[in-house]
């Protein structure tokens, strides 16, 4: 019996060592921790069980069967994060460069598969060399599999990727079909095709950072959510975030106990509006002292900043706050705001996140380059997003709310919950002068500015929305947050469904 | 006491704004008078404009276009029946031809008269007027140095050393220092060039020039009926750039025999030119001259000071309430033998300026405004002429006249409060100063409260070793934080430890849990100012680098301001902290600096040494547009110094400025694009050298 424990001892410290400590070494030299270290910093203390240890690949090619090392390339098991379950792969690059084989992929998917079944997310640790080329198809049809999982998982517990090294080629399909994308600065990348192939092809030089590194997907494509300095501060990220979101769609949101009183009044939102209408404001302020104790979890902060989108908290129960931003470009609506925040509320609907919208927008971008970008299309995701969520949505119209965009914004007629507007509140087809300019075509300076003066005085104010029932109440600025928690315990118990249907057809 | 001789104005007004505004609206109130305020384009939501019964627009934003318009002021106190005026501090507090507008129209002016006013209003005249007084001024050459010998006789006739002065020459140019007849052969001549060369005007002075110089002024305080009292003196030696930043009264320098030959000369000088209502007598004083008989006229101030709080504090006499009283035509209820002193007050003036970059004024929203808790709200004075009763732990007065949401307007002064402090000793009246400052928050503006602390805690600020030059002296490199030391520093890591332990606990009190709460360990390692400690957590202590800490820290989940009580080495602390959450860690503001803290658990922390530093590229060369848009204005031309945050550039887009400023300090080495042009996202607008 003896013996048979030191086998299984002696087997563990060998898996545990994944591909050598020279490897370990190297992993290290390069600032990257190895699969179980970031394992250890992400999960609670002692809290991960390991499952296939002792996995190996079944690759007989190329010398393969002699080089066989337990685990394959990739950690995988569960553990909790605040004491909450959530299901862990975290790919070794110290064994075979992490590459994806048959098995490895197994793995993968035996743990997507459990998540699925109680309900738990999924978190991946990725850094990888890509397939393992010696199996071939086997590699590739690894790759499928886990996009399959990757897709039948969608909605229905969150998945979050951690990008920590190499991720190319088909490997970026699997992070990119997951909820959230959390890259590391200067030590990882996604790419389809790496810069070799595009200086043959195109004969572009790029650096592997400016083709697909943290800052480029998380400033100019929105590929990725958020770029952290470090290993460490990546995963110590991804436990706060994880923190904010339900184990799955069948959950409830978590609840975090929390003293911050619900009805806090904040006197100063009462001169956050500017005295005039063209000098910005930074809604962050208004969204912390909305949430509980200002603290929003803001994703793509660098991308599309003229939407800000993120988690927080009201009464302790997680919320998702969408508001325009008038200090980037006066919080216009364009092609990459309106995708940033579709993306954000359907995720929030597909696991019963109530919506907070904040809204100061005075309108679509202008421009060929929008046009030709097709902000018909991105702009109606938006639409479309707002408009199929059933989960509980709570508006406020702060100041500038013009044209279409003022439809798009989480309005009553998207069957808002609680549409609210400060006394600043400015719901009208557009500016004044421009409309004036419209209606009154041909009219001299001083009458048009008379007639925009009439405009302004019967549109410049949110009565004529209020008269309307468009506004369901004018609310004081400083009782924002307290009109909000209690929309949202009245929502608690909201009941609405759309009509069957096997699935919409988003405009994508 | 003989007060109640003449009847008191029903209704005044207050041509001013900021806190000395408040702060004489909330004596007139206490005295039953009414209050009617003013207030500009930028202030239609100022607390001045709150505070008071009645308010009157008077003109946009610029004060040239409101608060210094004579006209507009008489209108307001027409259209609202107000029969006096204050005029606080600046605006038209020292123009006389205000004072007689108004008195042209049967309103009284709550100042001196209009005489005084202009007698005193010339540099060179009330020179002249003071010395006629009996009052010493600083020695010097009447008339032009008509060549080298003449030099001579006049530097051995005032004294050694001397300033030769440029007619012209001030900022350091023109001006040159003499010890002995040899640097003034030496330098005569050159000094005559530099005038010549950068002034046009080749003629140059001698003074006296006065070694270690302190600032120190007398308050005065005359009714009409020719009563005149000094108040004692205030010291306000702590200048930056001829601002002053700490008043305190008395002066650690000036002894009793002193004050009364001070006191007396200023009595004179006022007594010469008629002098009735509040003002101060400015001195020069040489610190290096231990006899105290060095001190010379500078100018006098016909108004209420923006330091008036310290000698209302020492003397229990409201000085806003006399001037009323005065200019209602009663006599002064007290003579100079009730004039005592009572213990010691410190001002300390919290400004919108960031000390961290090279103190450049700031501006912007007061997103977060909660000054510390003042035991005392406003001046209550008079009831005893004493003075205020003094405990030992001292008062705390805040005079301000801003609200949490209020703007630091670009167009006034960058002021955000005065924070008073009176205590029975010096020492006590700083330890004060220094608690109250860390239970001071202000978010949005840069401010000074780091900066103010630090000179609170200052050895040199501590021993009374003050000059005008002090700051420049002991903060030639810029200020970087209030040295922590080790015992500090370990307490700031158990605090850090400590809040991080409460933060993640809560956390994992998180619903849905597999198995309850998951066990968390006490063992933290807290990094911050590039060093790792290693912290334990006990009941009522903390094991810090393996030295006990004691204490308790009161923090919870959202508070922005922690207390925290206890002892290193058994010397006890008693600590408010600032703290703010991070991306990633902690901001602990306390004692005059501000801590970026990383607190990792234990098991964590040593993979932080596989971490590789991020080194910042440097993009801070090239100022970037941030979002498509014109170029309405460029701030800067080649060739001109900035320093960080200095606005560079403004862009409109989407008919919103956006002020794009400096990040770091430099000279601009070529601007990209022309002013008017449009810019695309990442265009290149100027690059620094």
């Amino acid at each position: 019996m003896s013996a048979n424990i030191a086998e299984l001892e002696r087997r563990r410290a060998a898996a545990r060592l994944g591909g050598g400590q020279a490897r370990i070494d190297a992993q290290h030299a390069k600032g990257k921790l190895t699969a179980r270290e970031r394992i250890d910093v992400l999960l609670d203390d002692g809290s991960f069980e390991g499952y296939d240890m002792f996995v190996e690949h079944n690759c007989t090619d190329f010398g393969m069967a002699e080089k066989t090392i337990p685990g394959d390339g990739v950690v995988t098991g569960s553990g909790t994060i605040n004491g909450r379950l959530v299901f862990v792969f975290s790919q070794d690059f110290t064994v075979f460069g992490g590459s994806l084989s048959e098995r490895h992929a197994q793995k993968i998917c035996k743990i997507m598969d459990m998540a699925m079944k109680v309900g738990a997310p999924v978190i991946g640790l990725n850094d990888s060399g890509g397939a393992r080329i010696q199996e071939g198809v086997a590699s590739l049809a690894g790759y499928a599999e886990v996009f399959q999982r990757n897709v039948l998982a969608s909605g229905v517990v969150p998945q979050l990727s951690l990008i920590m090294g190499p991720c190319a080629g088909g490997a970026v399909y699997s992070p990119a079909m997951t909820d959230f994308i959390f890259m590391v600065k200067d030590s990882s990348y996604m790419f389809v095709t790496g810069p070799e192939v595009v200086r043959t092809v195109t004969n572009e030089i790029v650096t592997q950072e400016e083709l697909g590194g943290a800052v480029t997907h998380t400033t100019r494509t929105g590929v990725a959510d958020l770029a952290l300095d470090n290993d460490v501060e990546a995963l110590l990220a991804a436990r706060e975030f994880i923190s904010f979101l339900p184990a799955s769609n069948r959950a409830d949101a978590p609840e975090l106990p929390c003293d911050d009183p619900w009805d806090r009044a904040e006197p100063s939102l009462d001169t956050l509006i500017p005295a005039s209408a063209n000098q910005p404001y930074d809604m962050h302020e208004l969204v912390r002292k909305v949430l509980d104790e200002g603290d929003f979890f803001e994703i793509q902060p660098a991308h599309g900043g003229n939407i800000l989108c993120g988690f927080g908290r009201v009464e302790g129960r997680t919320v998702g706050v969408v508001a325009n931003q008038p200090m980037v470009l006066a919080g216009v609506l364009d092609i990459n705001a309106s995708r940033k925040a579709a993306r954000f509320v359907r995720f929030c609907d597909a696991f019963g996140i109530p919506i907070l919208t904040f809204v100061d927008v005075p309108g679509f971008l202008p421009g060929t380059a929008q046009e030709h970008g097709g902000i018909i299309k991105h702009g109606a995701k938006l639409l479309f997003a707002y408009a199929e969520a059933t989960v509980p949505k709570i508006t406020v119209i702060t100041r500038k709310a013009y044209g279409g965009a003022y439809d798009v914004m989480a309005s009553k007629h998207l069957r808002g919950d609680f549409n609210y507007a400060w006394p600043t509140a400015e719901i009208a087809v557009m500016g004044a002068k421009g409309a004036v300019e419209i209606i009154f075509r041909g009219l001299s300076p001083e009458a048009i500015a008379e007639k925009t003066r009439e405009y302004e005085d019967r549109f410049a104010n949110p009565f004529i929305a209020a008269q309307r029932g468009y506004i369901d109440e004018v609310i004081m600025p400083h009782a924002t947050r307290r009109r909000i928690a209690l929309g949202l315990r009245m929502l608690r118990g909201k009941a609405l469904e759309n009509p069957w249907k096997k699935h919409d057809n988003l405009p994508l | 006491m003989s007060q109640e001789n003449t009847r008191m104005f029903g209704k005044i007004l207050i041509a001013n704004r900021g806190e000395i505004a408040c702060r004489v609206i909330r004596t007139a109130r206490r005295m039953g008078i009414a209050t009617v305020a003013v207030y500009s384009d930028a202030d239609t939501r100022s607390p001045h404009v709150a505070l008071a019964d009645d308010a009157v627009r008077i003109g946009p934003a610029p004060a040239a276009e409101s608060y210094l318009l004579p006209e507009r002021i008489i209108e307001a106190c027409l259209a609202t029946g107000a029969e006096a005026v204050h005029p606080g501090y600046g605006f038209l507090s020292e123009r006389a031809s205000f004072v007689e507008a108004l008195e042209a129209q049967g309103l009284v002016f709550i100042g001196p008269p209009a005489g005084a006013i202009a007698a005193m209003g010339d540099k060179i005249a009330s020179k002249r007027l003071a010395a006629q007084a009996g009052v010493n001024v600083v020695p010097g050459s009447p008339d032009a140095i008509a060549d080298t010998d003449h030099a001579l006789s006049e530097a051995n006739r005032i004294g050694y050393p001397v300033m030769m002065k440029a007619s012209a020459g001030g900022g350091g140019k023109g001006m040159r220092l003499a010890w002995n007849d040899r640097d003034v052969r030496e330098g005569f001549e050159a000094t005559q060039r530099e005038g010549l060369n950068s002034f046009g005007d080749d003629r140059v002075f001698i003074e006296k020039f006065i070694e270690s110089p302190r600032h120190i002024e007398i308050q005065l305080l005359g009714d009409k009926q020719g009563n005149i009292v000094y108040l004692n003196e205030r010291e306000c030696s702590i200048q930056r750039r001829h601002q002053k930043v700490v008043e305190e009264a008395p002066s650690p320098f000036v002894t009793p025999q002193m004050r009364r030959r001070m006191g007396e000369q200023a009595v004179a000088l006022a007594r010469a030119v008629g002098y009735h209502s509040a003002g101060t007598v400015e001195l020069i004083v040489s610190g290096a001259d231990p006899t105290g008989e060095s001190f010379y006229f500078l100018e006098m101030n016909t108004r209420l000071q923006v330091e008036h709080p310290v000698t209302e504090m020492i003397t229990g006499v409201d000085l806003v309430e006399q001037m009323i009283r005065v200019a209602a035509g009663q006599t002064l209820p007290f003579t100079q033998d009730q004039i005592g002193i009572n213990g010691w007050a410190i001002e300390n003036r919290v400004y919108a300026e960031d000390p961290y970059r090279g103190f450049l004024p700031s501006t912007g929203r007061l997103v977060r405004y909660r000054p510390p808790p003042a035991t005392l709200h406003q001046a209550p004075f008079a009831q005893s002429e004493a003075g205020v009763p003094l405990n030992a732990a001292g008062v705390v007065r805040v005079d301000d006249g801003v609200a949490e949401g209020g703007e630091v307007s670009i167009f006034y002064d960058p002021m955000i409060a005065k924070l008073i402090t009176h205590a029975p000793t010096r020492e006590a009246a700083a330890d004060l100063q220094i608690a109250a400052l860390d239970r001071f928050v202000i978010e949005g503006p840069g401010h000074n409260v780091d900066f103010l602390s630090a000179l609170m805690q200052h050895p040199r600020f501590r021993s009374g070793e003050l000059t005008t030059g002090f700051i420049a002296e002991e903060y030639p490199e810029g200020f970087h934080g209030a040295p922590a030391d080790a015992a500090r520093q370990r307490v700031i890591a158990a605090i850090a430890a400590g809040i991080e332990h409460t933060h993640q606990a809560r956390a994992r009190r998180t619903s849905g849990g597999l198995n309850g709460p998951p066990p968390l360990s006490s063992h933290w390692v807290v990094r911050m100012n590039g060093q790792s400690l290693d912290v334990t957590l006990g009941d009522g202590h903390a094991m810090v680098d393996g030295v006990q800490v004691d204490g308790h820290c009161d923090w919870m989940p959202g508070q922005m301001l922690a207390q925290a009580d206890g002892a290193v080495d058994g010397v006890k602390q008693s600590l408010s902290i600032i703290v703010r959450r991070q991306a990633r860690g902690w901001r602990l503001t306390t004692q005059g600096a501000s801590h970026d803290v990383l607190v990792l658990p234990a098991h964590v922390a040593p993979l932080m040494q596989h971490m590789i530093e991020k080194v910042p590229p440097d993009l801070s060369r090239f100022l970037i547009c941030p979002m498509p848009g014109l170029l309405t204005r460029l701030h800067v031309a080649p060739g001109d110094a900035v320093e960080p945050g200095q606005p560079l550039a403004t862009v409109e887009a989407m008919k919103m400025e956006n002020i794009l400023r400096a990040e770091k300090s430099g000279r601009v080495a070529r601007i990209a694009v022309e002013q008017g042009a449009s810019l695309a996202t990442d265009a290149v607008i100027l690059e620094l050298e």
